[in-house]
């Protein structure tokens, strides 16, 4: 191979106080397709974003073809040669394929579009790819698969020297991955550096000539993906020794609180069975979009399941209704706390006191005084750091915000608190304290069923680990048995290390 | 330090006693009690259906239709007295019309899904059309004088008109619903974020077509004051009352995006409201301009709240700056 097209190093980025990027570095070869892998959060997707244009480094250097990169403009990084095609890419849908191809910049004939120029072109790009799609077609109903290719075929038609495809394939068929590889290798040939994100680590050994790993904000580790084996890159994944950090304390286990026996819903999860007992943390490990979230809302009722049945403390559970789950014990930490936990605009105290109003009211009367000395209490008790109990929870730091939406959760005093991922985006400090807490409330009894995407918290939190992958429960691991390699392999589906 | 906060509707209240005072130097006509007991008449209907308004609209959603609905309920009371139906049945009548007009609204908006202020729009004209439709173009008029009496005098030993009871009234509930109770606080928390809400256990849905049916409901109440004080029921009553409550609620402080306001605000919005009409009325200034006032209040009420966010955005990227 020859020089490099793109020389990223010392890479360092901060997010407020969260180290996302730390002295990472990246190379990129003409012709070569490198896939780039790494646990969530382990940087990747900041470094994507800053060749994208999106961030720019708190400091570290990126050569593109011998010059320095300006970085912060996303329409500066396309001029330059990069170009990023997403997982689920944003076409304008009333507009025809070419016209997507050539957005923001139509070829003209003076100051008249020039539709047929542009459809020829389309065309082209379209036949080079390999892919029989219509330039005067509307992008509206195109498949996701056909929505990545225009975002590839404007890549080519800007001569994209690095593109980018940040995990092609989660939502596409096999068929559909077929193809998308064949277009890789095309572009590869033609002269582009392809870097491909993915965490099915089979496509990466059946794709990539080489691969880079990222752990912590940091490059682990690159070389030769032949030279390398799926074992490799999984200790390169996990590297630490993590489960002493999150500590569980050790209780008593005691009756079956929640049980959930072959639940399903269409294409997103099926076949799910299993218990979660008073005072136990299990926790459903997987990848992002395996369908783990999807479960834990259709148990809460936000959301509906087609077959199965949910028993909560003995009694069948009605579908659909997160009032009815409320009533009998059920709380969920949401996923997305700006959109799903919290009221932005409202104030610690009625957010905390959202779960609790029939319990706090005097005949139709919220009565204000009670409601600000329980979220007063449980302020307390989750050490939350706040100026006045009245201010506005966007006031609050991320971390004070996750332990507004724990408050008021834990204030409606559930029998089973479902967290799905209960630390994302909150610095170490308050993640140590929301174990602590999540651990202090199984010691008194709670049944907690916890769903996260970071490895050192299932292994150091769990007593169980259930391991999903692409909507099936595959495996299930005693705390005892699991390992970060065993639990990894499972939910990627690699060949048992 | 305690922050001391520019809040749109104290904002309201000081421009009400500034309308007022220069009001009582521009016409000696206006600082009286039959001046007053004429503006409070003025804006009756106004109130009582601002009152539910300001719950919809901080819910996130809006009824364009609600001047419809009172001319609807006003219609069918007229329509049943035509038909010789008693005339305290013909009330109960009116009012169930005006639930079902809310009810109507509530169920395209929460079971169909579809946008409030496109159904809305769709049953402002429909309701207006049934009006035409039970009445033809004949106002029903000779209705008993011991009730429609009760719309033009005042309560016995005072200058109040008789609305002034259902304005308290219902004034007092919705402010303690709206700021006292659960159903208030639901409502503020879906128009701040219904998919928090959702995922609180609110029942959004069930919430939303209550707040229809209440609006619905008091556009009936305020139909039978309308009926009563021009003791006629005519197909064309009412008309444009909608963005005259709309205004004054938006005026009153509420934001249009949801999730904010204050029922005292809203009241006295309306309150000031009447307080421009009269003083430009006893002006001699024509109603045309009393249209463009209305407008202007509607602009400004939605352009001021708008102008102090900018303001305080700039300072805080200011103090901001200052500090790195």
């Amino acid at each position: 191979m020859t020089d490099a097209v793109l020389r990223v190093s010392g890479a360092t980025k901060n997010f407020g106080g969260v180290r996302a990027l730390h002295n990472a570095s990246l190379t990129l070869y003409a012709g070569e397709i490198h896939a780039l892998l790494g646990e969530n959060g382990a940087g990747k997707s900041t470094l994507l974003k800053t060749l994208a244009g999106v961030h720019r480094l708190d400091a570290g250097e990126i050569i593109l073809d011998g010059k320095k990169f300006h970085e912060g403009s996303t329409r500066l990084a396309r001029e330059q040669g990069v170009a990023v095609i997403y997982q689920e890419p944003n076409l304008f849908p009333d507009l025809t394929l070419a016209e997507n191809v050539f957005a923001g910049r139509q070829k003209v004939n003076g100051k008249i579009v020039d539709w047929v120029g542009m459809q020829t072109e389309a065309q082209t790009l379209f036949d080079q790819l390999g892919v029989p799609l219509n330039p005067r077609s509307r992008a509206r109903g195109l498949s996701i698969a056909d929505q990545q290719i225009v975002e590839i075929a404007k890549a080519l038609s800007l001569n994209a020297k690095v593109i980018v495809m940040d995990e092609p394939t989660a939502a596409l068929s096999s068929k559909e991955v077929e193809r998308l590889f064949n277009v890789a290798r095309a572009l590869a040939k033609r002269g582009a550096a392809v870097v491909f994100v993915s965490h099915r680590l089979d496509e990466v050994f059946e794709l990539t000539d080489r691969l880079t790993v990222m752990r912590d904000g940091a490059t682990v580790g690159t070389g030769i993906t032949l030279d390398t084996t799926e074992a490799d890159v999984i200790h390169l994944m996990v590297g630490r020794e993590v489960s002493e950090l999150f500590p569980k304390g050790f209780h008593p286990i005691g009756d079956v609180v929640l049980s959930v026996k072959n639940l399903a819903h269409d294409g997103l999860f099926e076949n799910i069975s299993f218990d979660v007992r008073a005072g136990e943390i299990v926790a459903l490990a997987g990848l992002v979009g395996s369908g783990r979230s999807e479960i834990a809302r259709a148990i809460f009722g936000v959301e509906k399941y087609s077959h199965g049945t949910i028993t909560m403390l003995g009694k069948e559970l009605a579908a659909g209704s997160p009032s009815k789950a409320m009533a009998v014990g059920i709380a969920l930490v949401p996923e997305d706390r700006r959109l799903q936990g919290l009221f932005m605009a409202a104030s610690i105290a009625k957010n905390s006191s959202v779960t609790i109003l029939n319990r706090i009211k005097k005949g139709f009367l919220v009565r204000s005084k009670d409601e600000a000395e329980i979220a007063k209490t449980w302020g307390e008790t989750l050490e939350l750091k706040y100026a006045d109990i009245n201010d506005p929870v966007e006031r609050l730091s991320g971390g004070n915000q996750q332990k507004v939406v724990l408050a008021k959760w834990l204030a409606s005093q559930p029998a089973l608190l479902i967290v799905d991922e209960p630390t994302r985006g909150i610095d170490v400090g308050t993640k140590a304290q929301v174990h602590k807490l999540l651990s202090d409330e199984a010691g008194k009894g709670l049944a907690v069923l916890m769903i996260s995407s970071e490895l050192p918290e299932v292994l150091g939190m769990a007593d169980r680990i259930l391991v999903m992958r692409e909507g099936l429960m595959v495996k299930e691991f005693s705390r005892a048995e699991a390992t970060s390699a065993n639990v990894i392999a499972a939910a990627t589906g690699a060949v048992t290390v | 330090m305690k922050r001391v906060t520019f809040n749109w509707d104290k904002g309201i209240l000081v421009f009400l006693v500034l309308t007022t005072i220069v009001g009582s130097f521009v016409t000696p006509y206006f600082a009286n009690a039959s001046n007053f007991s004429f503006v409070i008449q003025d804006i009756g209907e106004f109130m009582l259906m601002a009152i539910p308004m300001t719950f919809l609209i901080i819910s996130g959603e809006i009824d364009l239709s609600i001047g419809s609905s009172l001319c609807l309920s006003s219609a069918a009371l007229g329509y049943s007295f035509r038909h010789g139906i008693p005339f305290w049945l013909c009330i109960i009548i009116a009012l169930l019309v005006g639930l079902a007009c809310g009810l109507i609204n509530g169920i395209l908006v929460t079971k169909f899904g579809l946008q409030s202020l496109a159904v809305t729009i769709g049953t402002l004209a429909l309701y207006r059309g049934l009006c035409f439709v039970l009445l033809g173009n004949q106002p029903v008029n000779q209705m008993p004088l011991s009730y429609t009496n009760l719309g033009s005098n005042s309560i016995p030993h005072t200058f109040l008109p008789y609305v002034t009871i259902l304005i308290v009234i219902f004034g007092a509930i919705g402010w303690t619903t709206l700021h006292y109770t659960r159903l208030g606080r639901w409502t503020f928390a879906v128009g701040i974020n219904v998919e928090a809400a959702k995922f609180s256990g609110i029942p959004v849905a069930r919430l939303k077509l209550a707040l229809f049916a209440m609006t619905g409901l008091m556009a009936g109440v305020a139909g039978i004051v309308y009926t009563f004080r021009f003791a006629s029921a005519s197909p064309d009553g009412a008309t444009g009352y909608e963005l005259s409550v709309i205004a004054s609620v938006l005026f009153g402080g509420v934001s249009i995006a949801g999730g904010v306001g204050t029922m005292w605000g809203v009241l006295a919005a309306v309150l000031e409201l009447g307080v421009i009409r009269s003083v430009l009325q006893l002006t001699n200034v024509s109603a045309n301009t009393l249209l463009v006032v209305s407008g202007g209040l509607l602009l400004l009420s939605v352009a001021i709240p708008r102008a102090i966010e900018l303001s305080r955005n700039r300072r805080k990227l200011v103090s901001s700056d200052s500090k790195s």
